[in-house]
């Protein structure tokens, strides 16, 4: 007789994509809107840092909260570029990717029943993680206001359970983000309800319209805050799994608690990475950005124009086009458009069951890919007679 | 630099509405900006990098790096012994650099006995010239910015969240 599989991970949403998934790494020469990572590889300085460290014999473990230089290195980073004022000895603790950031942070504040509110759609792990550390996820459908959370709709889903809320900006999989002005409004209302709000700030560096804000950076609600970011995105250093965690020491010390029985500590070699990523200057970040803005300005115009309407994203490398009007489900669509033009994209529905209407297209691809893959987006309407 | 310059300077064959498109500007102001700085002289000219190392050019199989020692003169200091320098077809660029000699010249030819000839009958002759080192270059691996290699596959996988 088989084993049973604990329930709370029978109960965790099946993964119907990865099937999909599977079949797109199992084709040739697709052209790829699907990928969730920049397309360059990490800078030069920062890889020979971490070659470096391991001619230098770097590996062994390392404290628990990590590399203490790693975390000075943070605090004067984050003091000096958004005035974010964390302690490097209690309030910032460095993970494995913004992903154990996030798994940390639930498992860390929640009690059972507590209700953790996630604007939809939402990134893939936020559900999931919530349900495994005894939590309910509650979702905000956003579909009515352009994708955005407003003060209105955030208002209206707490309710005496809620613990928290866990903000994506600039978000994966819309590209939405906020402004100053309407982070001051949710501050308002987490202050007043007194709840926790958990952002993921992991494309920050990737903000188009406007300069990107933390959260905590607002006044009176850095004790209310919990931001997790990371290397990946800014650094294009998602393979090196490096994050980090900045909040009040009493939840970074429960977060470590956890963190120090299952990873013990992020991979050395990763730290030492990271620090020469923030010590050794940055000129691709802003180099980069430019090029991800005239993308997004070439796929929000031709999308459009191809009659995939799609809002214009204010950050990350994703757009949300609405698929619905090729008569095809997000998964068909998917599906046709990989097997007939062979050009991968991922079904709404891996974001919220509600957001089969949509597609997540991503252009952190080149442009000459970018290029090819409208021409053959429009082929493939053009044959649906669209 | 205007992004306009920016993206030419990756891409030259790009055309002035997908420019437009990227900038959310019209495609005429591009236009009119790209027609001001060729009369300008900002954008000299459109070519194409070819990896040489892929190609059979008989006409150039041999590189060299020349370094030249010259003796300034009066009013035009450098600028008239690089104009001499430089007004022969086989110098492909020329430099003025700070350092133990004057000149960087890169000189092109079609094998090791032109520019061997190049340096001594036309070059070491020149009365401005106080001496040379003659420098063969083996093999280019990046230039301007671009590594010469074959296309480095995406290691990305395909599809990820």
């Amino acid at each position: 007789m088989p084993i049973k599989i604990s329930q709370k991970v029978e109960k965790m949403p099946p993964s119907g994509i990865r099937a999909f998934f599977d079949l797109v790494l199992g084709m040739k020469d697709v052209i790829s809107l699907g990928v969730g990572e920049p397309d360059f590889v990490t800078p030069w300085n920062v890889r020979e840092e971490g070659i470096f460290a391991l001619e230098q014999g770097y590996t062994s473990y390392t404290s628990n909260k990590g590399l203490y230089r790693l975390r000075l290195l943070l605090h004067r980073y984050l003091k000096k570029k958004y005035n974010l004022d964390y302690n490097p000895d209690e309030e910032i603790l460095i993970t494995v990717g913004v992903s154990e950031g996030v798994d940390l942070a639930l498992r860390a504040v929640i009690n059972p029943g507590d209700k953790i509110l996630i604007p939809e759609p939402s990134y893939v792990s936020y559900g999931p993680v919530t349900g495994l550390a005894g939590g309910i996820p509650v979702y905000i459908d956003t579909r009515k206001t352009k994708f955005k959370l407003t003060p209105q709709a955030l208002e209206k889903a707490i309710d005496k359970n809620t613990k928290a809320l866990l903000l994506n900006y600039p978000a994966n999989p819309t590209g939405v983000s906020y402004s100053r002005k309407e982070l001051e409004t949710f501050k308002k209302i987490i202050l007043k309800h007194r709840i926790l709000c958990i952002t993921d700030e992991v494309y920050n560096e990737l903000t188009y319209d406007f300069e990107h804000t933390h959260f905590s950076a607002l006044s009176g609600v850095k004790e209310s805050t919990l931001y997790l970011d990371g290397f990946s995105k800014s650094y294009a250093m998602t393979g090196w799994r490096i994050g980090f965690a900045c909040g009040p020491k009493e939840i970074i010390a429960a977060m470590t608690k956890i963190h120090q029985y299952t990873i013990m500590c992020v991979p050395i070699v990763s730290q030492m990475a990271a620090c020469e990523a923030l010590e050794g200057g940055r000129k691709s970040v802003e180099e980069m950005k430019k090029e991800y803005r005239r993308r997004r300005e070439f796929m929000v115009d031709s999308l459009n124009s191809l009659g995939l309407s799609c809002h214009k994203p204010e950050g990350a490398f994703y757009v949300f086009p609405y698929v619905k009007n090729t008569g095809l489900s997000s998964m068909d669509f998917a599906q046709r458009l990989l097997k007939e033009q062979k050009v991968a994209v991922v079904p709404g529905t891996a974001f919220g069951t509600g957001y089969d209407d949509y597609v997540r297209m991503s252009y952190a691809s080149s442009y000459d890919n970018l290029k090819e893959a409208i021409k053959r987006i429009g082929a493939f309407l053009k044959s649906r007679r669209i | 630099m205007d992004e306009i310059l920016e993206i030419l300077e990756k891409d030259a064959r790009i055309k002035p509405e997908e420019i437009a498109k990227m900038l959310k500007i019209k495609p005429d102001k591009v236009k009119q900006a790209i027609k001001h700085y060729e009369k300008e002289g900002v954008i000299l000219k459109y070519k194409t990098l070819i990896n040489k190392e892929l190609v059979k050019d008989d006409n150039i199989t041999v590189r060299a790096l020349i370094e030249v020692n010259v003796v300034p003169q009066k009013d035009v200091g450098f600028d008239k012994v690089a104009e001499r320098i430089y007004s022969f077809s086989e110098v492909s660029s020329c430099y003025l650099i700070s350092g133990t000699y004057d000149l960087l010249v890169i000189v092109e030819g079609k094998d090791l006995n032109t520019v061997a000839r190049f340096v001594a009958e036309k070059l070491s002759p020149l009365e401005a010239v106080r001496g040379t080192v003659t420098h063969f270059l083996l093999r280019k691996y990046k230039e301007d910015g671009v590594v010469l290699k074959c296309k480095q596959e995406d290691k990305r996988i395909a599809i990820s969240y």
